[in-house]
């Protein structure tokens, strides 16, 4: 089995992130609550690597502190959908045909029919403005994602020998279901998880781009954003640097997403999207 | 026929109704009384009972649920608790500003996404196909608020071929306003495009493995007269499903872009409104969007529906 190159910068991408997420814990380069007005909007230079903000910190401090939030946000979003989501698409497929089955998959159908963005504003705006409120509002439209994908594709194996086998040696749907379907749909949940964990961190930002998101002192790359607004003719740098961090975040997820697929599913060896 | 739209019809109108419970159930939980906002802390306790009363909150929720609803069937939102005006007419106001954006960028979309897609369909593997999904892979990666930035920047601040922000209003005529529009649109339009040209791009490769495909080469057509008459109106049935899906996102992510360019569109009402505790006007407006892309949603599907004979069986 090759591992696709595509897969391989994805993740080095995506791990690159991750690691300078973690090492915000213990180090950053300057103390991001501390303000130097008089070294504000510096371009980037020795001292300050991706330059300073309009309140002198530092901007790869804020990026790190900034890459924790999206990617707690991001991570837990997808938690929820997939914590929620593939239960109840295992119990509407080892129920299939019956009301439960129907009233599970109308239900997706419906939050489907939503316009995400405008709930998850409205839920942000009436339960406040948040970290907290954003996972749940991006949360909740994860879930049909994988209720559906979980339900599709659980619904091809019970229909395999093996299944068959295991209900005549008498065990139940639910068992059925962890113990011989979950292993078997893991694959797919881990590269729709990568997927819908890069959404999240487009979510994320454009929700703390609003103001709806992550709250100050929290750093987060839409606030960024946010505050670069004014300021992006006189130092391009304060709206260049979150942009490119989002992106580059967001560009390593979708690679690691597609290579794993690629690599993990061998239907799909030859080119496509 | 018949019989699928009867069906289609009877979860559309389902769909509209769980929404609007939905929507009233959240905004209900809202902080704060909007009659005691509206009066400041100083107001005397039966001045807000009778401001209560004059607004229709002093009734019960069910009660006012249902006033709501049948107000909206008849095209009546109610009034604004701020404004003392009809939400209707400030909808009215801003909706032309938020439909033309979502409709120019879905415009534009498909003027982007169906060339490239057709034609890294038509170059499979070679660097023209390489070359487009590699720059749509970008696309997709890039906030489309960012973006927006970015071209602000570019173009209004450093070139000065458009303002940076801002509506003039159609009554300054067409131009002046399609103007203003132009950035914004192409700010919301890019990311769609990547997803629509991969979309476009896949299902015409799935079209080309097909049998008719190679029943039409045998006969003699080259690869592209394929392509052009038989694999692309096979390959548009997934590429109008997305596009229904696309104008939902062009729809809300206006709200995010109008931020950007200051446009006095349906997305500055709802947070004017937020801010302002407006509840009447915030719940009017979210149901107003829903509505809208559940509707859109629904005449894709009947519209499938009547083109290809399939879809009505499945399900």
């Amino acid at each position: 089995m090759t591992v696709p190159r595509g897969l391989i910068a994805g993740a080095g991408l995506a791990i690159l992130f991750i690691a300078g997420a973690l090492l915000s814990f213990l180090w950053t380069p300057y103390d991001i609550l501390t303000l130097s007005i008089p070294d504000r909007l510096q371009p980037p230079s020795a001292a300050h690597w991706l330059g300073t903000d309009h309140l002198g910190r530092d901007m790869l401090s804020m990026v790190m502190m900034g890459a924790r939030t999206s990617i707690a946000v991001a991570l837990l979003a997808v938690g929820i959908g997939m914590g929620l989501g593939v239960p109840l698409g295992l119990w509407a497929a080892a129920r299939r045909g019956s009301l439960l089955d129907e009233v599970i998959m109308r239900g997706n159908d419906l939050i489907f029919a939503f316009p995400s963005l405008v709930i998850a504003i409205l839920i942000t705006a009436v339960f406040g403005a948040g970290a907290m409120n954003a996972i749940i509002a991006i949360g909740i439209f994860n879930i049909p994602v994988f209720a559906r994908l979980t339900r599709g594709a659980a619904l091809s194996f019970w229909a395999r020998d093996f299944i068959l086998a295991a209900r005549v040696s008498g065990k139940s749907p639910a068992r059925i279901s962890v113990e011989h379907i979950l292993p078997n749909i893991a694959n797919l949940m881990i590269v729709q998880g990568t997927i819908q964990f890069s959404l999240g961190i487009l979510a994320e930002a454009a929700l703390s781009y609003i103001g709806l998101g992550a709250q100050p002192p929290m750093a987060s790359w839409g606030r960024m954003l946010a505050d670069a607004q004014t300021l992006v003719s006189i130092a391009p740098h304060v709206a260049l640097v979150p942009g490119f961090a989002i992106i580059l975040l967001v560009l390593g997820l979708n690679l690691m997403g597609d290579g794993l697929r690629d690599m993990l599913d061998p239907r799909i060896r030859v080119a496509r999207v | 026929m018949i019989r699928y739209t009867a069906t289609r019809l009877i979860s559309l109108c389902i769909s509209l109704i769980v929404a609007s419970l939905v929507i009233f159930t959240v905004v209900e939980v809202f902080p704060g009384d909007p009659a005691a906002y509206m009066l400041g802390v100083n107001a005397q306790p039966d001045t807000v009972a009778a401001l209560r009363a004059e607004l229709g909150l002093d009734m019960s929720r069910p009660a006012r649920y249902l006033a709501w609803v049948s107000g909206m069937v008849q095209g009546d939102f109610g009034q604004s608790y701020t404004y003392r005006t009809p939400v209707s007419q400030m909808i009215m106001d801003r909706i032309w500003v938020s439909l033309p954006l979502a409709l120019f960028a879905l415009v534009l979309t498909v003027l982007i996404a169906f060339p490239a897609g057709i034609y890294a369909a038509s170059r499979r593997g070679g660097a023209g196909d390489i070359g487009v999904m590699g720059a749509t892979q970008l696309g997709v990666a890039i906030p489309n608020f960012w973006f927006a930035m970015i071209l602000v920047l570019i173009f209004a601040i450093h070139l000065r071929w458009f303002s940076a922000g801002g509506f003039p209003g159609w009554d300054k005529g067409l131009w002046p306003g399609i103007k203003a529009l132009i950035l914004p649109a192409v700010a919301l339009a890019l990311p769609q495009a990547a997803i629509l040209s991969r979309v476009m791009r896949s299902s015409l490769l799935d079209m080309l493995g097909e049998d008719f495909i190679r029943t039409a080469r045998a006969k003699g057509l080259s690869r592209r007269q394929a392509l052009w008459r038989h694999a692309l109106r096979n390959a548009m049935i997934p590429v109008l499903t997305i596009i229904g899906l696309q104008f939902s996102f062009l729809l809300a992510g206006g709200i995010v872009i109008e931020q950007v360019f200051f446009l006095p569109g349906l997305g500055r009402l709802i947070f004017q409104a937020i801010s302002a505790r407006d509840l009447i006007v915030v719940e009017s407006v979210v149901m107003l969007l829903v509505f809208l892309v559940i509707v859109v949603n629904f005449a894709v599907d009947i519209a499938y529906a009547a083109v290809d004979p399939r879809l009505r069986v499945r399900r």
